[in-house]
């Protein structure tokens, strides 16, 4: 008897069965508005991009803007950073990836990929350690730049160079370039 | 909880309210007639003195709440209204804000209790499970708490620690959007915080039930680490444990008032009285002192994801203590070896701590390696191999006979005939 009901499952198995199966869907159903509801609202998601007036910026200066809630760094280089940018081979950098989110992820990092195209005396990045979140220093006239003249983090210690990548530190990517372009001369659409 | 009920209702009505819900019943076996050992020390009053802070935190915290307002652009200013134009508001927030460190300097001391009595071992594993599931609540809710006042400290704490979340590859940055309510940390992060901050100290206090459960089921663990073998090892919680842990208690609540009347803002940093600015992060950020420790673990290790797992696996290892510790004696004091590394591991502790203020740079940076690798070698190399190694010290009969063995040792002759225990 055992045997044959071991091997023959009964209707009230069946009914197990479907009832767990079916109390599961139900119960991920209930779940998913609960988990979702934490995720960025419409009106988080709608403030997709702003335009920024760049004409007052000297070369050698740089400014900070807002962008979805993040500080994004506009900094217009001198010759001689672009140049140390441009110098540093591939082999040195920890993160070989341009981090640009206009560009294919599998673009190197050169200082080409990471400047504006056709307009390589700009940086626009995100501001962001990748670290864990905190500003970078040298935005201002006076700020601690680190070893390689770009940026350098408080928190951890992270250096950034005079193109937004890491190169020393905790930090493991380069400062993200987010999608940008100039509207005209001396206005950058970020978003 | 332990043994057979002792409780006799005292009347008619009791007896009539026993029969329908024993819950006087239940109070007076837990902590009225309950058989604690009678070699207890002092280090053994803070169960009671975080049960305290616990309510304490409760009460001032639900007062502050209708006080505060959880809103990015309120939620400073109403902090400043607090202190300034509610009444007592400013004793309120500091009670709140110095009994949120006292709490963990407690909670500290009765960890370190444990460890050093061997409360951790069988049969009391999931007595010690719970209690480190009650501390990482306690992180959880201190850190939100934390955020509420959204100064600078607030923010770029916020930030930082919800960015460890993103150490994880692929789903990382999913995960942080998902705390954030955003792409930053902003009005929705603040909202869920204090939700949750509302919400978890309730959870802390039903683990803390299941804590006290599974410390009845076995009974307390006691300095001699040996278990109780008849009444005479042990004395009636009440009145004996009852007012030696409310003596503690009030010993425990003098630095406390010292705190929070003379210098409450010591344990604090000064950039929290700035408004939170997602733009400009402090020079120097660290988190409170209760999470220095972790903190130096976490910048110590020279990758991100690496850093994190270090930091998460400092306190998960806590749940595997039952097992990683070998030997079968319990008491430090009989383990002549374990003693001294104890008191190394207390020191790594420490230094930690101190490390965790500090830049990480240079020495500090190295100094804060060793001392990661030594926190993990204590547990998964020195405790496995100590219990193999050590010859332990010859343990006493019975908790009576040690305690008479000490009274006797202090020349106090024949001590005052113990009451018997249990029959109070």
């Amino acid at each position: 008897m055992a045997e044959s009901s071991a091997v023959e499952p009964t209707r009230r198995d069946f009914l197990f069965v479907a009832t767990s199966g079916l109390g599961v869907v139900a119960a991920g159903a209930v779940a998913w508005p609960l988990i979702d509801q934490m995720n960025p609202d419409a009106t988080v998601a709608a403030l997709a991009s702003i335009e920024v007036e760049v004409d007052a910026i000297e070369v050698g200066q740089a400014i900070t803007v807002k962008w979805r809630g993040k500080p994004v760094f506009i900094r217009r280089r001198t010759e001689a950073e672009i140049e140390a940018a441009r110098a540093v081979p591939l082999d040195d950098l920890p993160d070989r990836r341009a981090e640009n989110q206009m560009l294919p992820a599998d673009a190197p990092a050169t200082d080409e990929n990471r400047a504006a195209p056709g307009n390589e005396e700009w940086l626009v990045l995100v501001g962001v350690c990748t670290h864990l979140g905190c500003v970078p220093k040298g935005q201002s006239i006076g700020d601690a730049r680190g070893e390689y003249g770009g940026w350098f983090c408080p928190c951890h210690g992270s250096h950034y160079d005079t193109a937004g990548r890491i190169r020393k530190g905790p930090a493991p990517r380069n400062l993200a370039v987010p999608p940008f372009e100039f509207v005209g001369d001396t206005t950058v659409r970020i978003g | 909880m332990s043994g057979p009920s002792t409780y006799v209702p005292g009347s008619g009505f009791a007896r009539w309210l026993d029969e329908r819900l024993p819950v006087v019943r239940l109070m007076h076996d837990s902590f009225g007639e309950f058989p604690t050992p009678r070699n207890l020390n002092y280090w053994w009053t803070f169960g009671g003195i975080l049960t305290f802070f616990l309510v304490a935190q409760l009460v001032t915290g639900v007062v502050l709440a209708m006080h505060y307002t959880a809103d990015a652009d309120l939620a400073f200013g109403s902090i400043e209204h607090i202190m300034r134009n509610v009444n007592y508001g400013w004793l309120i927030r500091y009670a709140h804000a110095v009994g949120a460190s006292m709490f963990f300097l407690a909670v500290y001391i009765h960890i370190f209790r444990g460890l050093y009595y061997g409360s951790y071992k069988a049969p009391r594993e999931v007595l010690w499970i719970l209690g480190v599931i009650i501390y990482i609540l306690m992180m959880v809710t201190a850190f939100m708490g934390y955020v509420l006042p959204w100064g600078q400290m607030s923010f770029w704490a916020a930030t930082v620690i919800t960015n460890l979340f993103s150490a994880f590859p692929l789903v990382g940055e999913s995960i942080t959007e998902w705390l954030w309510g955003g792409f930053s940390v902003d009005d929705a992060t603040l909202k869920r915080f204090y939700a949750l901050h509302y919400l978890l100290p309730f959870m802390i206090f039903g683990v803390v039930i299941l804590h006290i459960w599974a410390l009845h089921v076995p009974g307390s663990n006691n300095p001699a680490g040996i278990a109780v073998r008849d009444k005479q090892d042990t004395l009636p919680f009440t009145p004996y444990y009852a007012v030696k842990d409310g003596f503690a208690l009030v010993a425990f609540l003098i630095p406390f008032a010292w705190f929070v009347f003379y210098n409450p803002n010591i344990l604090g940093h000064t950039d929290n009285y700035i408004l939170a600015n997602p733009l400009s992060t402090p020079a120097h950020i660290v988190p409170e002192w209760y999470l220095l420790p972790f903190y130096a673990i976490l910048r110590a290790i020279p990758s991100k994801l690496g850093g994190v797992l270090a930091m998460f696996a400092s306190l998960g290892i806590l749940v595997l203590l039952p097992w990683l510790d070998t030997s079968r004696v319990r008491s430090a004091a009989f383990r002549p070896l374990y003693r001294q590394f104890f008191w190394i591991f207390v020191a790594d502790c420490v230094v930690l701590g101190y490390l965790g203020s500090q830049p990480p740079e240079g020495g500090f940076l190295i100094a804060a390696r060793i001392c990661t690798a030594y926190y993990f070698v204590h547990f998964l190399v020195i405790l496995p191999l100590l219990g193999l190694i050590e010859t332990p010290r010859p343990l006493p009969e019975s908790i009576t006979k040690a305690v008479l063995a000490k009274s006797a040792d202090r020349g106090g002759g024949q001590p005052a005939a113990a009451p018997a225990g249990g029959g109070g």
